[in-house]
């Protein structure tokens, strides 16, 4: 691998706001981190925070470690240096209050589980115990009741009405990601954590979760990161994006960060940033994998 | 007194209950029921089906080498399932998502080692002499063996593995069907996994003793398909698993009472023919369902087929 990653730090643009001194306590926040996956050093010196009410996208090639970072920021994979807290914690204190959105292949066809129950599991799933429904109607009503109208207020969220009642496994895959999203909603996170959540939905799905996450976002003042491949749909409402390539990240406004300058600097080849009649951005030349990619992600 | 079938039910199962045998083999079919239906319902759902089997298998050399030894089977069952389920939870993680311990879907591993274990067990039935006509037993079940004795341990293993059960319920259930999201939001994942590994080991040794070593999957795993074939929500399938296994127990006790065969195959010609049933039932649901809703089963088809 040519180079230090260190080099590749791009001075954190830090955040978007115009006065320091109003800004609420940072959602998430990591000093100079790196991490370590099977002897391999993913990434390194990545600084970066996310504040309340920020929408954040995550970007890079297929390996760069996005799901790792996320990993990180979860606290399910240590890292080796630098600093990391979560809302106001350090990493896995308070993951309570996160929604997950895990990278996923979909559901076996023959998992016969209904989407209500999986999304269902969201809101107690880690509790001890075993619920018996007509146990918990008649000893608990009006938790019975809350928990029930909640369920149905975030599927109807997410729009999944129709399929919420059938087996998982025999729900589209855009169907599913749908009710996972539903699952990582119904807790009210302070803090969204979603991994390629638009991923094999269709366009329309795409720019109607896009914006749902968006109202979430901006109505209920939590921070949302995303992973992302393609950020198009997303782009109107982001307040930064985070580039991770090559060992390294550089983090800013999108106009900042998405500019041939600086991922050419962040890839070290050639890289073109065009931008199309209706503002869509294309980049071109990216390299597919960091230089020391050992084969498939997966 | 030989007994012999009338038409009169209630007469069948006045003579049946007056052998004190057929009342512990009752008891303990029904102990038996409830924990393999519960337990087995779960494996389902985990895709643990071969851990189960092997975990069975390994019993029988387990009894085997507990008459051997003029010990009670019980405990060769118990001990030899336990063990196996200590190693199975001590391997190292496999890498593959549903898989359990290094055991995922390695059906060469498993293969091996039921062989292994098979050959062990027919090697402490040799060594015991003049046995060989309990080879049946362990191998297919019996209900004249059954003691009281037999029954309390049944009991004493049944009880706590249930109290775990309820008590690991929902994060177990989290832990099954989304293993990386129940660890983020705390849920040891792995613990539950080992913790589980070991519940089933109690319910494949438990139904080893009243099915035999090779029909456990009449109990543990058939009415639990069953129940899964029926109904997609959680607390009604594993209810439902329990009652299928209970009524197959009964059932197959009873004929088996009446009837020179064993029965470990009573059992599962009852649950098999459930099986048979719930899959007809299921493939004529779906295919009402798909009339009824034709606009969206074909838009799903089509999401299904494009590429992401
Ligand atoms: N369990 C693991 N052990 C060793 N290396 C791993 C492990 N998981 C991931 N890696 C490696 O770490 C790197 C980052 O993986 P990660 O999943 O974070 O990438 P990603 O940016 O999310 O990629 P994608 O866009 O394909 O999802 C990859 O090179 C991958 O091969
Ligand atoms: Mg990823």
């Amino acid at each position: 691998m040519s180079g230090n990653p260190g080099q590749l730090r791009v001075d954190a643009v830090g955040p978007v706001s115009d006065s320091a001194a109003a800004l609420p306590a940072p959602a998430v926040e990591l000093t100079d981190v790196a991490a370590r996956l099977g002897g391999h050093r993913v990434f390194s010196y990545v600084t970066l925070t996310v504040r309340p009410g920020e929408f954040v996208a995550l970007l890079g090639p297929n390996g760069a470690g996005k799901s790792t970072l996320l990993k990180v920021i979860l606290g399910l994979v240590g890292h080796t240096t630098g600093t990391v807290t979560v809302l106001g914690a350090p990493a896995g204190r308070r993951n309570r209050a996160i929604g997950y959105l895990p990278q996923r292949h979909a559901f076996d066809a023959d998992t016969r589980i209904r989407g209500i129950d999986i999304v269902r599991l969201g809101l107690d799933g880690h509790r001890w115990g075993t619920p018996v429904p007509l146990l918990s109607r008649l000893l608990r009503p009006a938790h019975h009741r809350q928990a029930g109208q909640r369920l149905a207020e975030v599927i109807d969220l997410v729009g999944a009405g129709a399929y919420a009642r059938r087996p998982i496994g025999q729900c589209s895959g855009g169907e599913q990601q749908r009710l996972l999203i539903a699952q990582a909603l119904i807790r009210r996170p302070e803090l969204l954590i979603l991994d390629e959540p638009l991923d094999s939905l269709d366009v329309p799905s795409q720019a109607g979760i896009s914006a749902l996450i968006q109202d979430i976002c901006r109505t209920q003042r939590v921070a949302v990161l995303m992973v992302a491949h393609d950020v198009n749909p997303i782009l109107p409402y982001l307040d930064q994006v985070i580039y991770l390539a090559r060992g390294g990240a550089v983090m800013g406004r999108p106009a900042e960060v998405i500019t041939s300058d600086t991922l050419t600097t962040l890839y070290g080849t050639p890289v073109d940033v065009l931008r199309d009649r209706a503002g869509r951005l294309v980049v071109v030349g990216q390299p597919d994998a960091p230089a020391h990619h050992p084969g498939p992600s997966r | 007194m030989q007994p012999h079938l009338s038409w009169d039910l209630v007469e069948d199962v006045r003579q049946m209950l007056a052998f004190p045998f057929m009342v512990n083999a009752l008891r303990a079919g029904t102990l038996v029921a409830v924990v393999a239906g519960a337990i087995g319902w779960v494996m389902v759902l985990r895709r643990q089906s071969f851990a189960g089997h092997t975990l069975a298998v390994v019993g029988f050399p387990g009894a085997a080498a507990a008459i051997w030894l003029g010990v009670a089977t019980g405990w060769g069952y118990y001990g030899a399932c336990i063990a196996s389920a200590l190693v199975i939870a001590a391997l190292p993680p496999s890498a593959r998502r549903g898989g359990l311990g290094g055991f995922g879907e390695e059906s060469a591993v498993i293969g091996t080692v039921q062989a292994f274990a098979l050959a062990c067990g027919f090697l402490f039935v040799s060594l015991y002499h003049g046995f060989l006509s309990g080879l049946t037993n362990l191998l297919f079940g019996t209900i004249s063996g059954v003691t009281g004795t037999q029954v309390q341990v049944l009991l004493l293993a049944a009880l706590p593995c249930l109290v775990v059960l309820a008590v690991l319920g929902r994060p177990l259930l989290f832990a099954s069907i989304d293993p990386d999201l129940a660890g983020a939001r705390g849920v040891p994942v792995r613990l539950v996994g080992a913790l589980f590994l070991l519940m089933l080991a109690v319910a494949a040794a438990g139904t080893s003793q009243i099915t035999g070593s090779l029909l456990v999957f009449a109990l543990l795993v058939t009415p639990a398909a069953t129940a899964h074939r029926l109904t997609a929500r959680p607390a009604l399938g594993v209810g439902l698993s329990v009652g299928f296994a209970l009524v197959a127990s009964w059932v197959g006790m009873t004929v088996a009472f009446y009837s020179p065969y064993p029965i470990g195959f009573w059992v599962t010609t009852v649950t098999f023919a459930g099986y048979l049933l719930a899959t007809g039932w299921r493939l004529a649901a779906d295919r009402v369902g798909q009339r009824r809703r034709p606009g969206s089963a074909v838009a799903s088809a089509a999401a299904r087929g494009m590429p992401a």
